[in-house]
């Protein structure tokens, strides 16, 4: 039996926070989530016809500048 | 200006009259600084009358540029940003007009009762227990018209602003309750549920919070419109903006037993306080990195628009306090600093620097298009004002850091005997010069305010009713 004192919750604290964090990041990371994330950061410009357009196409240069670069 | 209620049409009445607030509160809040300021080089202007001493008068400068000028700020950009990225009118005009003058009312109630010396002796916190009910109701009204909004919105995805400002509502919410449990003994007098220790570490959880989700997670919703918004340019990145999120809120809540460094706060409480402000550091800089690179390939507007001037030294200075705060937090630089002027100028090259120059840049945005015009009245004007308030935010800090330093080294200074080197007003002395810079500092700034002023009330002259309906109009282009 594993004693419950206030060390043991102080550590299991720490991992729930490390495991959070870690799954956070692999769950934005995701390319799977890429086109929506592409999507929700439009939304600044979603309601104003004139700044929609160009930033689309500032969006589609940098992604294409990204495609271009080496992938890791 | 009215606007009929329309479910075609945002409601800009009320971010109006909280954008105008924001302007007025600014200039009364900043000018009471520069009072005080003043009063510490010449104590003649304490008048000799209980009303007007620096001890009386420096809370109601703090709740005023704190919830006055930067509450109506984040309330005014929170309602304008959750309406047009969710497109949809806010839950309910009468609610948002209850926020407004309900606001309005606990400013007026700390007016009146701070000079007159009724104070719960909490910082940030001051406000007796009857004022301090009614801040909660009008809080909680605020929270609904915000989240009723978010859950009727027209989009798929909220926008990331949304969550820091909707961290802000509720943190803001929990901190405030919970700090301000007591003891009512008279209208105007109440005792703390909490006691010695306890109470200080719930003071300061509240306190550091009301840095870290009102001074900070309601601003960094503000950077994530304006700065895109301004600079036409979506935001660097999406998912950093989500990390970013997730780690500032889970790390701040941790913070403030920094702000109890070698009290009676247990050592690990101590210690807990101070890793886990040297950790913030990471998302802190993470966020202003998110901010400032959104502007890669833009940086040439700089020349041009004042306006994303403002925001981008806003982030700079953001930068730098979150860098300065951390370090501060370590126990061996807080035994210098803590209790000296280093605090006060931490303090507000955040507040100054960031709180304010980003408020200001988001106004100035947002004036124009509440109001159906095509920019503000006078750009020359914006520049003098971005000078004004770099100028005044550098030689306030500057003065701060030297009289900081100076006193800390001069109150730990011991003589080989082990009696101290110096007395305590031989340290007050030093900083005279410090105080006069500082006010001067502090002048400068708040002078900027005054063009602003002007600059809003000829940008609104100009407007006509027609123009301000018709940009109030939810136009709807590329939905998803």
């Amino acid at each position: 039996m594993i004693a419950m004192d206030i060390g043991m919750i102080r550590g299991l604290g720490t991992v729930v926070v490390m495991v959070a964090f870690i799954g956070l990041a692999l769950w934005v990371y995701s390319p799977r989530r890429k086109a929506e994330f592409d999507d929700a950061t439009l939304l600044p410009f979603a309601d104003d016809p004139e700044a929609i357009a160009q930033v689309r196409r500032a969006q589609d240069q940098r992604n294409a500048h990204a495609a271009r670069s080496p992938k890791p | 200006m009215s606007t009929a209620p329309s479910p075609t049409a945002y409601n800009y009445k009320v971010v109006r009259q909280f954008a105008i607030m924001t302007v007025v509160w600014g200039i009364i809040g900043m000018g009471l600084g520069v009072f005080i300021a003043s009063q510490i080089v010449w104590p003649d202007l304490n008048f000799g009358l209980p009303w007007t001493t620096f001890g009386r008068l420096r809370p109601l400068h703090t709740n005023l540029v704190i919830f006055a000028f930067g509450g109506c700020a984040l309330f005014g950009t929170s309602y304008y940003v959750v309406q047009r990225t969710c497109q949809t009118r806010l839950i309910s005009d009468g609610l948002a007009a209850f926020h407004f003058w309900g606001w309005q009312a606990v400013i007026i109630g700390a007016i009146v009762t701070l000079p007159m010396g009724y104070t719960t002796t909490k910082e940030y916190a001051e406000l007796e227990w009857p004022i301090a009910i009614l801040l909660a109701v009008v809080w909680i009204a605020y929270g609904a018209v915000f989240f009723g909004t978010i859950v009727k919105r027209k989009t798929k995805h909220i926008y990331v602003a949304n969550w820091f400002y909707g961290a802000f509502i509720v943190v803001t919410a929990m901190l405030h309750i919970v700090n301000h449990i007591s003891l009512p003994v008279s209208l105007f007098k109440s005792y703390s549920a909490y006691a010695g220790a306890t109470d200080a570490m719930i003071q300061w959880w509240y306190g550091h919070n009301a840095v870290g989700f009102f001074l900070t997670t309601g601003f960094l919703g503000m950077m994530y419109y304006f700065v895109p918004k301004q600079a036409e340019r979506p935001i660097y990145s999406y998912r950093l903006s989500i990390v970013h999120f997730w780690a500032l809120i889970t790390l701040y809540i941790w913070a403030g037993p920094h702000h109890l460094h070698y009290t009676a706060l247990p050592d690990w409480a101590q210690s807990l306080g101070m890793v886990m402000s040297i950790i913030l550091l990471v998302p802190s800089w993470g966020g202003m990195i998110n901010g400032m690179m959104t502007l890669s390939g833009a940086w040439h507007k700089l020349r041009t628009d004042p306006i994303l001037r403002f925001l981008v030294l806003s982030l700079a200075f953001y930068g730098m306090s979150t860098f300065e705060g951390p370090m501060m937090a370590i126990k061996t630089v807080n035994a210098l600093s803590h209790y000296t002027d280093w605090t006060i100028g931490h303090v507000h090259s955040g507040a100054l620097g960031w709180v304010a120059m980003i408020t200001i840049g988001a106004v100035y945005h947002m004036i124009p298009k509440l109001y159906g015009r095509p920019q503000m009245h006078s750009i020359a004007l914006i520049n003098t004002h971005f000078w004004l308030a770099t100028v005044g935010t550098v030689l306030y800090i500057a003065a701060m850091w030297v009289n900081g330093i100076t006193q800390g080294l001069m109150w730990r200074a011991i003589n080989d005997d082990g009696t101290l080197t110096y007395s305590f007003v031989e340290a007050l002395q030093a900083s005279h010069p410090g105080y006069m810079v500082r006010a001067l500092g502090g002048a400068i700034f708040a002078s900027g305010m005054l063009f602003m002023a002007y600059n809003v009330f000829r940008t609104i002259c100009a407007a006509n009713t027609e123009e301000a309906e018709a940009a109030a109009q939810i136009a709807v282009v590329g939905a998803h």
